[in-house]
């Protein structure tokens, strides 16, 4: 199966089967961001149906990611609750996950929920990703990176000198 | 012993090392929560533990389906005793004061940055994979422990003297990362494994680089211990082991 990006999902559109699954599957949220769905995120690599039978490819953002678990059972759910009886849900490691998968709809609903979006990974991934975080609430880019992890595998823990907010930002990688 | 079978016996066993290395160092790690010196740094070890734990959950999955299923991954982990187990020695040493853990990652993240970045150019898709994706995390792991290296080293009298002492305790562990054993030597002509011998200059290069930084010695090879991959391994093992298998010894099969 290869690998599908969230933005080539129109693809599929064409049979009403694939965008009824695509639909349903963007309601399955990030249990910790849970104002993003598994489509947005770039979680969900890919999901297709071949005579009622429902196949779901996946990535972990992170190796140990913990919401992985809670993300499969509610992918489970909703397939089941729409009638599916058949479903099989894959994990998918290549290519390995990017922040740059993350719809600019993505990076617009994160900031307004308070988290820092992610930067490009653009020549130097990870090693410029902190210091440059604007604050999400008064906007300013006068911030200081208090740890390099947050409360999740995928952020960062900053504060704002401006509104001395504290704030967490989506590492980029 | 038909070649193929002897080759995919092989994998299995380089593969199982692989996650060995990332659950001993994971479980090791996890034993900072509550104890870490600072909030931020209580978040910091338990992210990269996960991280850990994840990789050697990918490695022991595939070692599982290399075996048709014979174990689970659960059954790798929980069920195998120390002379069994196939990490490293500088893995599973305990986490001592914080200056002997930042020293240690230190040694393993420059490491992993070097071993998984071949790794990802593996002919064996399923550990390219998994490397590839570690390799971005390990970048990261380094960046922080590099990081705090520099500031203890480079800092009060008593932060550099523990720093110090806890490389010139870690330095006989070095000479292990980069010691070759006979399945990866048979593995390499297939492109599967990794040459680790070739990766020690560059190791000393960026060690040297960091330590220099942070005003400590570089240290002296005069003392060196392996045993790790043939399944000797220092006393400590076997009380991890009893920590991380204690459930499934006593209740076998229990289900979470």
């Amino acid at each position: 199966m290869d690998p599908v990006l969230p933005s080539q999902r129109s693809d599929r559109d064409d049979d009403p089967c694939h965008a009824e699954v695509w639909d349903l599957l963007h309601r399955v949220k990030d249990p910790e961001i849970p104002v993003l769905s598994i489509v947005d995120l770039g979680i969900l690599r890919d999901a297709s149906v071949v005579e009622g039978k429902v196949t779901v490819a996946i990535t972990p953002t992170y190796s140990g990611c913990p919401a992985m678990v809670e993300i499969r059972r509610n992918i489970r759910a909703v397939l089941l609750d729409a009638g599916f009886r058949s479903i099989r849900i894959e994990t998918v490691l290549h290519p390995a996950w990017s922040t740059d998968w993350l719809t600019d709809e993505a990076r617009v609903r994160l900031r307004e929920y308070g988290i820092a979006p992610p930067a490009s990974t653009g020549t130097a991934p990870c090693l410029e990703l902190a210091a440059d975080a604007g604050c999400p609430r008064c906007g300013s880019e006068n911030t200081r990176v208090i740890s390099d992890f947050g409360s999740t595998p995928c952020k960062a823990l900053h504060k704002c000198r401006a509104c001395l907010e504290p704030f967490e930002s989506f590492k980029c990688i | 012993m038909p070649a193929s079978i002897a080759q995919k016996d092989h994998l299995i066993d380089f593969t199982t090392a692989l996650g060995d290395d990332s659950l001993i160092l994971g479980q090791r790690l996890a034993e900072w929560c509550g104890k870490a010196p600072l909030l931020e740094e209580e978040l910091a070890i338990a992210n990269v533990a996960l991280d850990f734990l994840g990789r050697a959950q990918f490695f022991y999955e595939y070692v599982s389906e290399l075996e048709a299923g014979e174990r689970s991954a659960d059954d790798i982990v929980f069920l195998r005793d120390s002379r069994e187990y196939r990490n490293l020695l500088i893995m599973e040493l305990p986490n001592g004061d914080f200056a002997f853990s930042m020293a240690r990652q230190l040694m393993v993240d420059t490491y992993n940055v070097l071993y998984l970045r071949q790794l990802a150019d593996s002919s064996n898709p399923r550990l390219a994979a998994i490397a590839a994706k570690a390799v971005k995390e390990s970048r990261y792991h380094l960046r922080r422990s590099r990081a705090w290296v520099v500031r203890l080293g480079d800092g009060t009298e008593e932060s550099h003297a523990r720093m110090q002492a806890a490389f010139d305790e870690l330095s006989g562990y070095a000479q292990e990362l980069f010691a070759m054993t006979a399945e990866e030597v048979a593995l390499l002509g297939g492109g599967v494994s990794v040459d680790r011998s070739a990766l020690h200059n560059a190791w000393n290069q960026a060690m040297a680089a960091t330590l220099t930084e942070a005003t400590l010695n570089l240290f002296e090879g005069d003392w060196s211990i392996l045993g790790g991959r043939q399944g000797v391994h220092t006393e400590h093992h076997g009380h991890l082991l009893a920590e991380l298998q204690f459930m499934q010894r006593a209740y076998p099969g229990l289900q979470w």
